[in-house]
């Protein structure tokens, strides 16, 4: 407990809460135009999703596609529980988390034995099929969807993500993280280590599926409605770009590509057409020439603010 | 390489803070009233996605409007213009492009959109920003009506009739004209207005001691192969089809019906009527098959209209350009009722709207539902063209 | 006219079997592509998807007819194909799997957004091609279009498998499937075999575009993103490499797929043929033609 005040925590913890504050001043005065708080919000939900997916894809090699389908879980169970139960919004995020991460469980499971592009398209395919069950289903409304009101703040949004990535991280960063790394760098290695590789896959997934289903619940009590067809294979493969471009394996990177690719998106949102065909260039463009992403595997680390032992001891990532 | 991944890392984030600060110091003022500046009214609408074809028909149908009052020297002697964005067909997307367009671009009215369920995801919006909103073509009971409280929406209109409407005329005329005693129902299960209106027909047909044989489901904007579905609705040979979808399917539909030797009548709904249909069913199949219309053909405020648009973009309109039309001069007429732009007095110029003559029909709004009370009518398909065949008032 | 059960059943398995020749000869493309360079090729759909538009606009503005209409299109496809290999694939070659699968992605978006740009989303009409002749057998209808479609897959399957088996150039296409890197120490020139390669799976891929064109009459720019998945699955499920398993496996789709729908839930039409994937890959990945491959480490 006592090596947890370090320079390094007391600055990042300090930097979290100044630019909760900053934002949050601007909205209570009302300088914040309501457009730029959307796009903020916006941000903190595939902050979330883009650190659970490279959980999944970065941290432990494993190729998923299909995170979107966590997302409606997530999105549909927590809807569920505020409007048509009307229950506090927390027990709706935790219940809709929860149900994603068991949902994570059983495409974890089965899918153990596939590797890259088998378990892409398995993973796709389980994306399409919670979509079209949500699209059967008359008691959330069917292809309709339905209303709900919106609860969530400022507050509530960069909270859960802030403690979302701040959990992910220390997963990763433990020794679980590292088993999960190891299983991405050499699987049949790893198991001849004794690393149990079927326990850490499975839970990878468990979690990333966790915070993506966090992050479905916060969407769906923000933007008032929800469909099935908005959790489509575009939006996992829009995760998955974010991820690619910030590097897949860094946390940060994950960071990084959400925070860009929201931004441009909402820049960009007067030439809807071009758009799309622009992030489709670039992204191919990219693959090309830089496939390791901005950040590559590297983190942003505030190891220059440790003390000289602290540096030596501090992992090399 | 390592320089250059950090320089450009670098470089992205001062790009991106420069954009953020740039686009905090710009935002405009709330509609100033110099009568130079142009009036801004907001337009969210399916410009891409799976119903982009109603989007971008409505979206020149207003330009088209607002170039033609424009040239008349405008509405209180200023010009107008139309911020259009897209929500992708996506209800998402709608809540924030809506946003932009109240906040960013201070529209002073939003015409918008053209589905129920994209419209419904920007009522919140415009109704916390006080800002009113016409929807050209959603004809779902609940844009303007709350169905928890029962009361109206204060800030939502429509240019259009409402689904209930709908089925009712459609039910009545398939019981007397076409004389059916038992009918099978084909849905769109991914539109609010398809189940709205096929729940509305079921309910008047049966009033009217008919019998329901059988009910299909499909998924628009992606289905094109249904003989599936008909081979069942042909083993339990009903008099005649249900089907309120939109042209894509339904031309589809007809046709592959006929091929499979499925001979009775069909009908369905407003969103019948595109010129397209012909081309994707074929003359032949079409008919004997009726839909139920905002518009007939022969009336002359209409042939303007089409030869206008025809002028200037090409291509026919089809049923939601004439509804976006609408929904622009009659906003139009409201500003000028209201001689201001003040979003309030524009709201209550709306509501109490009569005798508007578009060329969808006259519009009056009932107060009480926000509703116009409009006529329908039932056009047949014969060799090709549409046909008038009568006029429903509504009661 | 009251049709019996056994006349629904069969005309359900007519429908089956014309909408699995069309997953079938899509679905030969995928395999043959996954074969050589172990690539999911998302944008095989897309590259369809073209095939239609070419074939409509030689149809409509060269007003060529039907058959050589479709050899345009076959030749305008088999160009893409090989252009887009060139560009986009090639330089990921070596690189890892995400890479080359988001590369893939990334095609078959710039595919789709791109044709929505250009060719708005207004869906397009096929002129009628072929007679409308009906044939009526028991009670069961079927159309000219039917008989042509299943045909036109059958040949163009059989002439595929005689390429891959018989010629020179089908040896060379099986040795770099096999061992690319000893097959290049052999004296092919592993390159051009794979640009040919997907010069015949886009040809394929263009017919099948064709002749959806002509059989269901619209085309959009998103047609090719349904059915290219589900003839990937069909390709899974035949045994993904195997092309006598593409067809096999396209047949089976579109019957189950009437099967499902005969039922009366053809709104889950979709989520069964995903259902088929994830099962097949989790009993036997290898697909029904395939043989288990144990990995050596």
């Amino acid at each position: 407990m006592g090596n947890w005040f370090n320079r390094k925590n007391i600055v990042s913890l300090l930097g979290i809460v100044l630019l909760y504050a900053v934002v949050q001043g601007l909205i209570v005065q009302d300088i914040m135009p309501p457009f730029y708080k959307l796009t903020l919000i916006q941000i903190c939900i595939y902050i979330i999703l883009a650190t659970s997916l490279n959980l999944i894809n970065g941290i432990t090699g494993q190729f998923s596609i299909g995170h979107a389908g966590f997302m409606a879980i997530g999105a549909y169970v927590s809807a569920i529980i505020t409007a048509i139960q009307h229950g506090p919004l927390i027990l709706g995020l935790l219940a809709g988390a929860i149900v994603a991460a068991l949902a994570g469980l059983l495409v974890g499971l089965p899918t153990l034995r596939l590797k890259g592009d088998y378990l892409a398209i398995a993973t796709l395919g389980f994306g399409e099929i919670v979509r079209i069950i949500f699209l059967n289903t008359e008691y959330v409304g069917g292809a309709a969807g339905f209303t709900l009101p919106s609860k969530i703040t400022w507050t509530w949004a960069f909270g859960l993500m802030a403690l979302s990535v701040i959990l992910m991280k220390n997963f990763v960063g433990s020794t679980h993280g590292r088993a999960c790394i190891s299983i991405r760098e050499n699987e049949i290695a790893a198991e001849s280590m004794g690393v149990n590789t079927t326990k850490y896959k499975v839970m990878a997934f468990t979690m990333g599926a966790f915070f993506a289903g966090l992050a479905g619940g916060i969407y769906a009590n923000y933007f008032y409605i929800i469909q099935p067809m908005t959790f489509n294979f575009i939006l996992s493969f829009n995760i998955l770009v974010m991820v690619v471009l910030g590097g897949l394996g860094s946390m940060t990177g994950g960071i990084f590509g959400a925070i860009v690719m929201t931004l441009a998106s909402a820049l960009l949102a007067g030439v809807p057409e071009w758009r799309n065909v622009i992030t489709a260039v670039l992204l191919v463009l990219m693959m090309i020439f830089k496939p390791t992403g901005i950040m590559g595997t590297k983190e942003f680390s505030l190891n220059f603010l440790g003390k000289k032992s602290d540096k030596n001891a501090a992992s090399k990532n | 390489m390592k320089l250059f991944s950090k320089g450009f890392s670098l470089g992205m984030i001062a790009l991106l803070s420069v954009s953020l600060v740039a686009g905090c110091g710009t935002t405009p003022k709330a509609g100033s009233s110099d009568s130079s500046t142009p009036i801004k009214v907001g337009g969210n609408l399916e410009l891409s996605g799976s119903t982009a074809m109603f989007g971008q028909g409505a979206k020149n149908a207003i330009q088209l409007a607002f170039d033609q009052q424009n040239a008349k020297g405008g509405v209180l002697n200023r010009q107008l213009t139309l911020v259009a964005a897209d929500n992708k067909s996506d209800a998402g997307e709608s809540t924030s492009a809506v946003t932009k367009l109240v906040s960013q671009d201070k529209v002073i009215a939003v015409i918008g959109s053209m589905t129920s369920s994209v419209t419904l995801a920007a009522i919140p919006v415009v109704t916390d920003s006080k800002i009113p909103m016409i929807s050209p073509s959603g004809t779902n009971t609940k844009l303007t009506m709350d169905p928890a409280t029962n009361a109206v929406r204060p800030w939502i209109f429509r240019a259009c009739f409402i689904d209930p409407f709908q089925g009712q005329v459609a039910a009545n005329f398939t019981l007397t004209n076409l004389k059916a005693k038992t009918a099978a129902v084909i849905i769109d299960q991914k539109s609010d207005y398809s189940k709205g209106l096929a729940e509305s027909f079921v309910a008047n047909f049966k009033k009217g001691t008919g019998t329901i044989t059988g009910t299909e489901q499909y998924v628009g904007g992606s289905d094109k192969d249904f003989r599936s579905i008909l081979t069942n609705i042909k083993a339990q040979n009903p008099d005649m089809v249900w089907l309120p979808g939109y042209y894509q399917e339904v031309g589809l539909i007809v046709k592959q019906a006929r091929e499979l030797g499925m001979t009775m009548p069909f009908m369905g709904g407003d969103g019948w009527d595109d010129p397209q249909l012909y081309n994707i069913a074929g003359d032949a199949a079409l008919n004997n098959t009726f839909y139920v219309d905002h518009v007939a053909t022969d009336d002359p405020a209409l042939a303007t209209f089409v030869s206008d648009y025809k002028a200037k973009y090409n291509n026919a309109p089809n049923a939601m350009a004439a509804l976006g039309y609408d929904a622009a001069n009659l906003l139009i007429k409201a500003i000028d009722d209201a001689k201001s732009t003040d979003s309030e007095k524009i709201r209550t110029a709306l509501e109490n709207m009569k005798g508007f003559k578009g060329v969808g029909g006259e519009i009056t709004i009932d107060p009480k539902t926000h509703n116009p009370q409009k006529s329908a009518v039932i056009i047949s398909n014969k060799d090709g063209k549409p046909v008038f065949v009568t006029r429903v008032a509504p009661q | 006219m009251g049709s019996g059960i056994v006349t629904q059943i069969f005309q359900q398995i007519v429908n089956g079997l014309s909408l699995g020749s069309i997953y079938a000869l899509i679905a030969l493309g995928y395999t043959m592509v996954y074969g050589i360079i172990k690539l999911i090729n998302f944008a095989h759909g897309d590259i369809m998807m073209v095939g239609a538009y070419s074939g409509w606009f030689a149809i409509t503005v060269l007003h060529l007819p039907f058959l050589p209409a479709l050899l345009f299109s076959m030749v305008a496809c088999a160009l893409l194909g090989v252009l887009i290999e060139r560009i986009a694939y090639k330089p990921l070659r070596n690189a890892s799997r995400i890479a080359a699968l988001i590369t893939a992605i990334g095609v078959s978006l710039f595919l789709e957004y791109g044709g929505m740009l250009l060719l708005t989303a207004q869906v397009r009409t096929y002129p009628p091609v072929f007679p409308g002749t009906m044939y009526i057998v028991g009670g069961v209808y079927f159309k000219y279009g039917d008989i042509v479609m299943l045909i036109t897959s059958f040949v163009l399957m059989a002439l595929l498998h005689f390429t891959v088996q018989y010629t020179k150039v089908g040896k060379a296409m099986r040795a770099v499937s096999f061992d690319q890197e000893a097959a290049l120490l052999m004296g092919i020139n592993t390159n051009n075999i794979i640009s040919f390669t997907f010069a015949i799976g886009s040809a394929l891929a263009a017919a099948a575009g064709v002749l959806m064109g002509v059989y269901f009459n619209t085309i959009d720019p998103l047609m090719g993103i349904i059915p290219g998945l589900k003839a990937f699955v069909a390709a899974v499920l035949g045994g993904i490499g195997i092309i006598p398993g593409a067809m096999v496996g396209g047949l089976m789709l579109g019957l189950i797929e009437s099967i499902v729908s005969g039922f009366g839930a053809s709104t889950w039409r979709d989520a069964v043929a995903f259902l088929i994937l994830i099962l097949v890959l989790i009993v036997k990945p290898s697909g029904l033609f395939g043989k288990n491959v144990r990995e050596k480490v």
